[in-house]
C-alpha cells in the first residue's frame, strides 16, 4: 500500500468579492461597503487523499474552482475551513516562468526559478547542464530573457520545474503552451515521472489528456466534488454537462431547428434508431443503427440527393456521406418520403456526435438542411483515442 | 505440479499504460530519486495556523530555510537596477560621491555655511537615514509589486520585504565605503578626524535602524495590500520626516528653540524618535569635526531601549503580516 502523500479534508475557500481599495474609495462608498461585500465559496468542502504514484487530474467547467483547489494544495491559498496536509518536496508549475525577470539572463533565472522551487545554489549547480539540455535554447542561456520568444521561456520554464526533482508535481494547464514536439517531450517526462512513482496532479481542459495520463479524477462543479474515481465515467460526465449547455444555449438563441436551404423541399423528424426501430440515443462502437428523416416536396423535384454527416463535438467531419457517392439515382418526389440510412456497423469511437441532414441536387444546390440535430454518444469499453473505432491485434515479432 | 503459465488479464481490464511501473528500466532517468522513501518524509500540514502569540519562532525557522532565495532575490534586485547601464553596479558608488559634491558646494560656498566640513556632517547623517526609506519605501510595495510571483509561486511571504532589506544594506554599505573615503580625504585637507569611543554606537545604532525599518516595512508591505493608498502615503511622510530628524541642521537648534520657549513635552516627544537617535550615533561616530553641533546626551541607553522597542514591533509586526498573509494571493 503506497502511503498518502496529499490529504485534503474538507476544504472550504471563500472568496469576498469586495471592490473598494482605496481610502477614497472606501470613504465615499463607506455606508455601503458592508453591503456591497459579497461572498463567494469557490470550493465547498472537498476531501480526497492522494497516494503516493497517483496521478490525478481535476477537471471542470471554467469557474469549478480547479484551479483554487491546486493553489490549495499548493499553499498559495490558505483554504478558509478545512485543512491540507502533505509530503515531500512539491513543484508548482501553475504558471511557467512566473518567477522569471525579463531584465536577468536565461543562467540568472534558472537559478532564481530553481531558488522559489527550493533548490539551494549548489544543486542548481548540479542540475544545470540538465536543464539547458533539455530546454535546446544552450545558444540563448545568456541573453535576457525578455529577449525570449514565448517559445522559448516556457521551454526555459518547464525545464527548470521538472529538474528540481520533486515527490508532488502540480500542473495547471500549461502544456498547452510551446510547438508540438516540445509539448511531447513534455508528455515524455511526465510519463517518466510516473513511472518513477512521483505523484502529479493536474488541472486541463484537455479530456483527451485526462484519459490518457490520469489514473484518477475528480470532478468538480461549484466547488464541489461530483466525481471522484475513473477517469472514464469522470470524462463522460463531463462531456454530458457540457452538451446540455450547449444544447440550452442554442435553444436560448432560439435557432429554429437550424434549418437552412432554398425551401425547394423540407426536411421533417431524424431520427436514430436500432435495428428493431425503437429510438436511441446511445451506442456503443459496432452496433447496428438506422439514421431515419422525412422529406418532403409541394411540387414535383426530379434532381434530388439525400445525405447525411456525423461530427463530433468539437465540429470535427468524422463521416459524410450521400445517395448518389452511394450509387444511387434517386426517383423524382412529390410529397412525403422516409430517407433511411442503415449502418451495418457504427466504427466509432467514444464520444458525443451530431447528425446533419440535408437534400440537394445533384448539382449542389441545397432544397433543404437540418444542422445537429441527432445528438448520440458512443460509449466504448475499449481505451482509444480519436473518433474511428477500430480493433486492432498487436504482436511483436 | 504448479502451473507456471501466467493467467491472461480479463477482458476489459485496463490496457498496459506506461504508469504501471515498468521493470524495462532503459529509458528512467534516475537521479537517485527512488532511494527517497516516501513514506519516510513527515506529514506537513500546509499552512498550519499558527497561534498569535507563539508563532514567532516557527515562522522565523521556515524563513531560514528560504535564506537560499532570499540571497537570490537581493541578488537580482541589485542587478536589476543598474541592467545595461555601462557603469552598472558602479553607480551604487557615483550616486553618494555626487551628492557629498552638491552639499560641499550648495551648503558651504553657495550659502557660507561656517559649520567645518558641512559635507560631511550631512552625510552622516544622511546615509543611515537613506537605508531607513529605503527599506520603509521600498518594502511598502514589495507585496503588491510581485503579484505575479505571488499568485503562482509559494514560499514565506515575508522573503519580499526582506529581500529589499537585503538590497538596501548592501547599498548603504557602499555608500559607507563613499563616507569614510570623504573623511580620508577631509583628513588629507587639514579637517579634524579622530577616531573616539563613538564608533561603538554605529552597530548598535545600524541594528536599531534595522529592526524598526524592518518592522515598518513587514506592517506596511501587509497593508498596502489591503489598502492601496499606502505606498503613496509614505512616500509623503518620509519627506515629512526628512526634516523631524536633523541631517540639514544641526540637533542644537531646535534643542536650543524647545529650552526657550519651554515646550518640554514637545522636546520629549522630538528625542524619542528613534531615527533621530540613530543619526545623533551616526553624526557624532563620523563627524568630529564640531563637537558643538552635537547631540550631547548618553546614546547608549537611549539606543538600548529603542532596540527592546523596536525588537517588540518586529513581532508584532511579523505576527500581522503571518496573519494576513494568507489571503495576499487573493486580494492582489
Amino acid at each position: 500500500m503506497n502511503p498518502t502523500v496529499i490529504s485534503v479534508e474538507n476544504v472550504s475557500k471563500r472568496f469576498r468579492i469586495n471592490s473598494n481599495k482605496s481610502l477614497k474609495e472606501m470613504v465615499v462608498n463607506r455606508r455601503t461597503t458592508r453591503s456591497n461585500t459579497t461572498d463567494f465559496w469557490a470550493l465547498r468542502d472537498v476531501s480526497f487523499d492522494v497516494t503516493a504514484g497517483t496521478t490525478l487530474g481535476l477537471i471542470g467547467h471554467n469557474g469549478s474552482g480547479k484551479s483554487t483547489l491546486l493553489k490549495v494544495v499548493g499553499g498559495i491559498l490558505t483554504p478558509t475551513e478545512g485543512s491540507v496536509r502533505r509530503r515531500g518536496r512539491m513543484a508548482a508549475l501553475l504558471e511557467l516562468g512566473a518567477g522569471f525577470h525579463g531584465d536577468l539572463t536565461g543562467r540568472e533565472n534558472v537559478y532564481l526559478n530553481a531558488a522559489i522551487l527550493g533548490l539551494s545554489r549548489q544543486q542548481t549547480d548540479r542540475y544545470f547542464d540538465d536543464i539547458v539540455a533539455f530546454s535546446g535554447i544552450e545558444k540563448f542561456i545568456d541573453t535576457q530573457v525578455k529577449f525570449y520568444s514565448s517559445g522559448m521561456y516556457v521551454r526555459l520554464a518547464f525545464s527548470v520545474a521538472i529538474h528540481v526533482d520533486p515527490e508532488i508535481l502540480l500542473i495547471d494547464e500549461v502544456l498547452a503552451v510551446g510547438d508540438e514536439a516540445f509539448q511531447r517531450k513534455c508528455l515524455d517526462k511526465i510519463k517518466t515521472f510516473q513511472r518513477e512513482g512521483r505523484t502529479i496532479v493536474f488541472v486541463t481542459h484537455g479530456l483527451d489528456l485526462v484519459r490518457e495520463l490520469c489514473d484518477r479524477v475528480v470532478l468538480l462543479d461549484h466547488g464541489r466534488t461530483v466525481v471522484d474515481g475513473d477517469p472514464v465515467e469522470a470524462v463522460r460526465i463531463i462531456r454530458d454537462t457540457w452538451q446540455e449547455q450547449a444544447v440550452t444555449e442554442a435553444a436560448a438563441r432560439d435557432i429554429p431547428d437550424a434549418e437552412e436551404g432554398n425551401g425547394a423541399m423540407s426536411i421533417g423528424d431524424v431520427r436514430l434508431l436500432d435495428t428493431s426501430g425503437a429510438p436511441i440515443s446511445r451506442l456503443t462502437p459496432g452496433q447496428p443503427c438506422v439514421f431515419e428523416f422525412d422529406v418532403a416536396s409541394a411540387s414535383r423535384t426530379d434532381d434530388w440527393v439525400s445525405g447525411i454527416a456525423i461530427e463530433n463535438h468539437l465540429d470535427q467531419l468524422c463521416y459524410g456521406v450521400n445517395s448518389s457517392m452511394l450509387g444511387r439515382h434517386l426517383e423524382p418526389v412529390t410529397g412525403h418520403r422516409t430517407v433511411r440510412f442503415r449502418i451495418p456497423e457504427l466504427t466509432l469511437g467514444e464520444g458525443h456526435y451530431h447528425l446533419t441532414v440535408a437534400v440537394h441536387s445533384r448539382e449542389g444546390i441545397e432544397y433543404a438542411r437540418k444542422n445537429r440535430v441527432a445528438n448520440f454518444k458512443v460509449y466504448s469499453d475499449r481505451q482509444q483515442v480519436g473518433p474511428v473505432y477500430l480493433e486492432p491485434e498487436v504482436e511483436v515479432r | 505440479m504448479p502451473s507456471t503459465t501466467a493467467t491472461p488479464l480479463p477482458a476489459g481490464t485496463s490496457p498496459e499504460k506506461p504508469r504501471n511501473r515498468e521493470s524495462t528500466a532503459t529509458t528512467l532517468e534516475h537521479r537517485g530519486h527512488t532511494d527517497v522513501d516516501v513514506a519516510q518524509l513527515p506529514m506537513t500540514v500546509v499552512h498550519a495556523r499558527r497561534p498569535f502569540l507563539g508563532g514567532f519562532s516557527s515562522d522565523v525557522r521556515d524563513i531560514w530555510s528560504y535564506r537560499g532565495l532570499l540571497a537570490q532575490l537581493v541578488r537580482k534586485e541589485l542587478k536589476v537596477k543598474y541592467k545595461d547601464s555601462v557603469l552598472g553596479f558602479f553607480w551604487t558608488l557615483v550616486r553618494p560621491m555626487i551628492q557629498l559634491v552638491i552639499y560641499y558646494v550648495a551648503f558651504t560656498l553657495f550659502l557660507g555655511n561656517t559649520q567645518p566640513a558641512y559635507a560631511i556632517f550631512i552625510f552622516s547623517g544622511l546615509v543611515v537615514w537613506g537605508l531607513f526609506t529605503d527599506i520603509v519605501g521600498g518594502s511598502t510595495g514589495s507585496i503588491v509589486g510581485n503579484g505575479g510571483l505571488l499568485k503562482k509561486t509559494y514560499f514565506p511571504r515575508e522573503i519580499f520585504p526582506l529581500s529589499v532589506v537585503g538590497a538596501s544594506i548592501v547599498n548603504f554599505l557602499f555608500q559607507l565605503v563613499v563616507l569614510l573615503l570623504a573623511l580620508g580625504l577631509a583628513a588629507v585637507t587639514g579637517h579634524r578626524v579622530t577616531p573616539t569611543w563613538d564608533l561603538a554606537l554605529v552597530p548598535l545604532a545600524l541594528v536599531v535602524c534595522i529592526v524598526w525599518a524592518t518592522a515598518l516595512g513587514l506592517f506596511l508591505a501587509a497593508a498596502t495590500v489591503y489598502l492601496r493608498d499606502l505606498q503613496h502615503l509614505i512616500e509623503v511622510i518620509l519627506l515629512a520626516l526628512f526634516w523631524l530628524v536633523p541631517i540639514v541642521y544641526a540637533i542644537t537648534l531646535p534643542l536650543n528653540a524647545f529650552a526657550a520657549n519651554g515646550h518640554q513635552a514637545l522636546l520629549t516627544a522630538y528625542l524619542a524618535n528613534p531615527m533621530l537617535n540613530v543619526i545623533a550615533a551616526f553624526q557624532r561616530a563620523f563627524y568630529t569635526m564640531g563637537p558643538e553641533y552635537m547631540f550631547q546626551a548618553d546614546l547608549w541607553p537611549r539606543l538600548g531601549v529603542l532596540l527592546l522597542v523596536g525588537a517588540g514591533l518586529l513581532w508584532l509586526a511579523q505576527r500581522y503580516f503571518a496573519r494576513v498573509q494568507g489571503d495576499f494571493a487573493q486580494e492582489l
